[in-house]
């Protein structure tokens, strides 16, 4: 397994990074940890022209809290996060989701702006981004613009990174109140793609009633899905066990899964619901703690 | 890069794999290749102290790091604690797996000096050893991590049920 | 012997030095790739190579058409039927060999393969073996003259009327259809060669990834004699081997493109499939379905087994079974009981897809055998309500019963089958299981409880019944013991990691008194060891360490002539212990084996042959009987259906071990490859015959989170027959593993009314047969 023949530059600014982007159009694909792009080449699923490499870049790598965010630089590796205390005590939906993405080989390069970039519903991130509410801060020549995670999946292996653009940085918004957030997903064997996956954050106030709920769901659905009825249907109650089957409900009912090897369509919601209702519990429990 | 403590220089094809380099360019032939798509972990190697996938990483992409293969484990002293483990406590059966988890524990042990079963079995789940049932594996890391901090190491004697 | 001495082989492994095939490197060598078929039927129309030798590099395109000149297109299978080596014009399957690359690099030919045009006109796939027996089915074989259906061969054993008549009046008759599932052993090596045909000395040298080095040169003479190469001029190394599981016995076509290209360049070609490559060409296992019947009576015992098997084995019969046994050693099915009637049948069928019906660490097809009569077994005790473990006490055979004839016409050496089942009872605390299961049952919890009592069959085997392609199947044993004592043993067997290299000179060590840190063992190259027929089917115990032993003895009795020589007394007069004969009643007076041997080559009886050296064929009398004791506890979550082993208790019973160490470390890794295609691996097609999982991204091989911490042990039951009385050990586990699981699984769904399920069970697997009853989500709580 060899992939054919390519150019490659490893420029060591973002501005000659764009530079070559727009030279050379869809012809180049960035390179960041490379664990998606580089086997689909070895299989030659993906033969570009040119790849520009972003891991001479400095500065890209960070995951700092700052005006009530975190923020996550694009070229963070899992490993980081998943390492990260101070990531990990308000975020422990990042070391749920690390755990159980591929390996910890793959975990030291895969990059967390890699894994929402990919655009792949089978990624654990985009689930987690949508549960967190995250926006995605995206660099062209012509500056930076910020895209709320709800608006960055298109389609099928798409997301609102043009061709001559770039993803830069994720920023997490840090709620107010007791939040808790947790995320899950069953696979068949440790590192496999998600059979389905759910993170879910809960922010309750004082009173216990949950006033914020993110549900992001993995593997069901051609893009990255919020499950928004499920979301309602928590949002104002005080989580009860009520409450919950209904989200659980609404979260198999609304996903769209397609047959795979991995199960049909009924066990898929089975598991959505399942996990959706686990999750729910798991965050409120982090939220009470 | 330097591969050992040793500088090496040399112009490649981008898209030259890092392991093939290694391999063919620079003969260490004890960094192996089992897969295609990054799921068994026999080529692992580090690059600046980072257990990676050799398979996966262009040879370009480790321009100016420094990477530990297999050949450079052992020092003058001897065998390195994992080496030792694993040839102490039958960590190994073909071999075949063998320094691409050596060096994967490498990392697991310096992030965490006295892992858990557990934490060890997660720890090595991107590499697949097919003779061995793992058991030993575990083992023979756990006499490593215990080796390493200092303490006495645990029997190397195989355990029966009675 | 019985001494866990540390492997003399890890020093090198553990640096990196282990040499394997693709390590070879020599100069001027050329790399070859293989273009393959997308579709698993299909007419060849034509081969387009013009583009890909275009590219600077490539060197040569090789079709069946080139290969047809030389008569090297097709080749015999080891079960005597006959296997493409390239196409002419029809290919069989999805992923065969189609046309060979030569190039320079192994980029170049890479980069060449896209690059050759190959025009199919595609055919309807025959994919489920059933249907292939279809009146209307279409003919595969139509290379074969007068061939008129799919079907291969048709065996059958056993006493068919008296089972039929006691199956008509039994109280109780049980039956489950089975599906053994199509698996791939995986090893992480995958296999290649270097051929390296030296025109000048027409010489050919092939390195390659082979459990039967000896086996494989005389293949190739056959294959390419006519062409001049033939057996003298072929010297086949097999270098370390990075894991073999049965997946390296055969002949695989790319090996034999290889040697023609080399033999038509006159430059060494290397060939190392990928995993794909690996997991998609490459000989399967399995693939049994079976129909298990059980009769028997309320109470419990058990009186007559009837096995029906469809066997599919692809496009062609490469099994890699000994000549008379098309089923391999699938009789061993009437198992750890004792009743005197059974009936087994199996008819063989061709469809479009890869050859095989390799290993799979077990001795051919016991596998199959074992997970049926043991989830048949499981399946009478659930009929009638009784404690699978009771019921397996009631009907074991004793262990007086020994020499015990099997209704199948095996003679079973030697067991102890209560022993090991008590031991591991009691491992596993059994009864208490049993009560927190039934305290789980009330609150509508899933814990499963799995035995397996399995006995084996390993160490082909007598010349009488077995060989493979006519050679008779004993092995071989050379011990040189140089003038300072130290020795260099040579076998006709391969270690692909079951630790020879010790093991076998812990058997010589025991024997001659020599150290066995001054026994060099070595295997693998022809024109140095003895001829033997390799290791797979846990046969290198059984024949070439019996050899040893045999060959050790040889040189023992040698020893005393000289001792008495040098003792100056009647060799009646000596007595021996590890090392040294003294004479009796004077231990004083004694000669160290190192004295004995150095004086075989300075001072020897003047008559006597110098030196010190022999060698041993093993024609083993009887094959070797292991058994084992295994317990499984599973839990299994009521939402998702995830399944997690909880504990696996595994009491084998090999006879005298050799190195307790390694005997444990094949347990344990054979135990990882029972847990897998019980609960993970199955190579799965769809109507097309295009293959669903042919990457380790999908073909799901366990990692250390799936395979759970294994608690082993043993009983010892020395085979009577055996030199040092040893059974073989690698497979044991392998075979009994999966109906541990499967009847744990099981149990564990009983409140569901579940009675059988086919490996791998998977959660999903678990929601579908649930939901297929219409019972997904019944209320089981008994509370």
């Amino acid at each position: 397994m060899i992939p054919s023949s390519f150019d490659y530059s490893a420029p060591s600014t973002i501005e000659e990074a764009l530079d070559l982007l727009e030279e050379l159009g869809d012809e180049a694909k960035i390179l960041a940890g490379g664990h998606s792009l580089i086997p689909m080449m070895k299989l030659r699923f993906a033969e570009p022209e040119h790849l520009i490499d972003l891991n001479n870049i400095p500065g890209l790598a960070y995951a700092n809290f700052e005006n009530g965010h975190l923020r996550i630089g694009a070229m963070t590796r899992e490993t980081e996060l998943e390492d990260s205390e101070e990531v990990g005590h308000s975020f422990p939906i990042f070391r749920d989701a690390a755990k159980l993405i591929a390996d910890p080989q793959v975990r030291n390069f895969g990059t967390i702006g890699g894994n929402l970039a990919h655009g792949d519903a089978a990624n654990d991130h985009p689930a987690v981004m949508i549960a967190l509410n995250a926006e995605v801060e995206i660099t062209g020549k012509e500056g930076k613009r910020n895209v709320s995670i709800d608006e960055f999946f298109y389609g099928f292996y798409a997301t609102a990174v043009e061709e001559n653009e770039i993803l830069t940085e994720i920023r997490v918004p840090v709620m107010k109140g007791k939040v808790g957030n947790a995320y899950h997903k069953t696979e068949r064997k440790v590192g496999d793609y998600a059979t389905g996956g759910v993170a879910v954050q809960l922010v309750l106030d004082d009173s216990g009633t949950c006033s914020y709920a993110g549900i992001g769901l993995t593997n069901v659905n051609p893009t990255p899905m919020r499950a928004a009825r499920s979301e309602e249907a928590l949002v104002g109650t005080k989580v009860d066990d009520e409450a919950i089957a209904k989200a659980a409900q609404y979260a198999s009912e609304d996903c769209n899964p397609s047959a795979d090897l991995r199960g049909d369509e009924d066990y898929k919601r089975r598991i959505i619901g399942v996990l959706t209702k686990r999750m729910i519990h798991k965050a409120l429990e982090r939220a009470n703690a | 890069m330097k591969i050992n403590g040793e500088e090496f220089t040399a112009e490649v094809e981008p898209r030259t794999l890092l392991v093939h380099f290694i391999r063919e360019n620079l003969h260490m032939t004890g960094t192996h290749i089992g897969c295609d798509s990054s799921s068994c972990g026999a080529c692992t190697i580090l690059i600046d102290g980072k257990s990676a996938k050799s398979c996966t990483i262009l040879a370009v992409q480790a321009n100016g790091k420094e990477i530990t293969t297999v050949e450079g484990l052992a020092t003058a002293e001897g065998m390195h604690p994992l080496q030792e483990g694993f040839k102490e406590n039958h960590g190994l059966h073909c071999g075949f797996c063998t320094p691409g988890m050596m060096l994967r524990a490498v990392e697991l042990l310096e992030k965490n000096p006295n892992p858990t079963e557990e934490e060890i079995r997660w720890g090595i789940s991107g590499n697949l050893c097919r003779c061995t049932g793992y058991n030993n594996i575990v083992k023979a890391i756990q006499y490593a991590g215990a080796k390493m901090r200092g303490e006495e190491t645990p029997s190397t004697e195989p355990q029966f049920v009675e | 012997m019985g001494h866990s001495m540390k492997r003399k082989e890890d020093a090198r492994f553990v640096h990196g030095k282990g040499k394997y095939t693709d390590d070879v490197q020599l100069p001027g060598m050329l790399y070859m790739d293989i273009v393959r078929s997308p579709y698993a039927y299909a007419k060849i129309k034509s081969i387009d190579a013009s583009e890909a030798l275009a590219i600077p590099g490539v060197l040569a395109v090789v079709t069946g058409k080139d290969l047809e000149q030389y008569n090297l297109h097709w080749m015999p299978t080891l079960m005597s039927d006959t296997q493409m080596v390239l196409p002419t014009d029809t290919v069989m399957y999805q992923a065969q060999e189609v046309a060979a690359i030569i190039a320079t690099e192994k980029y170049i030919a890479r980069d060449a393969r896209e690059k050759v045009r190959v025009d199919y006109e595609v055919m309807k796939a025959v994919v489920d073996p059933y249907k292939a027996l279809d009146e209307d089915a279409p003919v595969l074989r139509t290379d074969k003259e007068g061939k008129t259906d799919n079907h291969i061969w048709h065996w059958e054993v056993g006493q068919k009327e008296e089972t039929e008549k006691i199956f008509n009046e039994a109280e109780v008759v049980v039956k489950e259809q089975m599906h053994i599932p199509r698996i791939h052993v995986a090893s992480i090596e995958t296999c290649g060669c270097v051929a390296d045909y030296n025109k000048v000395e027409n010489h050919l040298t092939m390195y390659m990834t082979t459990q039967a080095p000896h086996a494989i040169r005389t293949v190739i003479a056959l294959v390419a004699g006519h062409v001049g190469i033939t057996e003298e001029k072929v010297r086949v190394i097999s270098p370390d081997i990075g894991g073999g599981f049965g997946g390296k016995v055969p002949v695989y076509p790319g090996y034999v493109i290889a040697i023609a290209a080399s033999f038509l360049i006159g430059k060494p070609v290397k060939w190392i499939e990928d995993r794909s490559e690996n997991l998609q060409a490459d000989s399967f296992a399995r693939d049994y379905h079976i129909t298990a019947e059980m009769a028997g009576t309320k109470d419990g015992k058990i009186l007559a087994t009837r096995m029906k098997v469809l066997a599919d084995h692809g496009y062609t019969d490469a099994a890699a079974n000994p000549s008379k046994f098309p089923t391999g050693m699938f009789s061993i099915g009437t198992g750890s009981y004792d009743y005197p009637n059974a009936f087994m049948e199996a008819d063989a069928v061709y469809t479009n897809k890869p050859p095989g019906g390799v290993a799979y660490r077990c001795s051919f097809r016991v596998t199959e055998a074992v997970h049926a009569i043991e989830r048949i077994t499981d399946r009478f005790a659930l009929e009638i309500e009784k404690d699978p473990a009771q019921l397996r006490f009631d009907n074991f055979i004793k262990k007086d019963q020994f020499p015990y004839p099997s209704p199948t016409g095996w003679e079973y050496d030697s067991g102890d089958y209560e022993a090991g089942l008590k031991l591991a009872m009691k491992a596993v605390e059994y009864d208490k299981l049993r009560e927190e299961q039934a305290e789980k049952r009330k609150k509508g919890e899933l814990m499963g409880i799995g035995l397996s009592t399995f006995t084996e069959i390993v160490g082909a085997g007598p010349s009488k019944d077995f060989d493979i392609l006519g050679i008779k199947m004993f092995d071989s044993a050379e011990i040189r013991v140089h003038p300072t004592g130290k020795a260099i043993a040579r076998f006709g067997t391969k270690s692909q990691g079951q630790g020879h290299e010790t093991t076998y000179a812990q058997i010589i060590a025991e024997e001659l008194g020599i150290p066995a840190m001054d026994i060099q063992v070595e295997e693998g190259d022809t024109d140095t060891a003895p001829y033997g027929l390799g290791t797979y089917a846990s046969r290198s115990t059984p024949t070439a360490g019996a050899a040893a032993a045999v060959a050790a003895r040889k040189l023992r009795d040698k020893a005393r002539k000289i001792a008495a020589y040098l003792l100056e007394v009647s060799e009646d007069d000596l007595e021996w212990e590890p090392g040294k004969f003294f004479v009796k009643g004077a231990p004083e007076k004694s000669k160290t084996i190192q004295e004995i041997v150095f004086a075989s080559y300075t001072n020897h009886p003047q008559g006597m042959e110098a030196g010190f050296e022999a060698t041993h064929y093993y024609d083993p009398p009887n094959l070797t009987f292991p058994s084992g004791a295994y317990i499984c506890v599973v839990d299994i979550d009521k939402e998702t259906f995830e399944i997690k082993v909880r504990r696996f208790v595994a009491i084998d019973d090999a006879g005298h071990i050799i190195n307790p160490m390694v005997a444990q470390g094949q347990v344990h890794g054979g135990l990882t490859q029972g847990l897998a295609p019980a609960m993970y691996e199955e190579l799965i097609y769809d109507d097309d015959g295009n293959i669903l999982n042919g990457t380790f991204m999908d073909y799901l091989v366990p990692t250390a989170v799936e395979s759970p911490n294994w608690e082993t042990g043993h009983t010892v039951t020395p085979s009577p027959h055996h030199p040092i009385g040893a059974k073989g050990i690698g497979e044991s586990p392998t075979v009994g593993a999966p109906p541990a699981i499967a009847n744990a699984i099981v149990d564990a769904l009983k409140p569901y009314g579940v009675t059988h399920m086919d490996i791998p069970i998977t959660p999903y697997k678990i929601f579908k047969k649930l939901k297929d009853m219409g019972v997904l989500d019944k209320d089981i709580a008994e509370g």
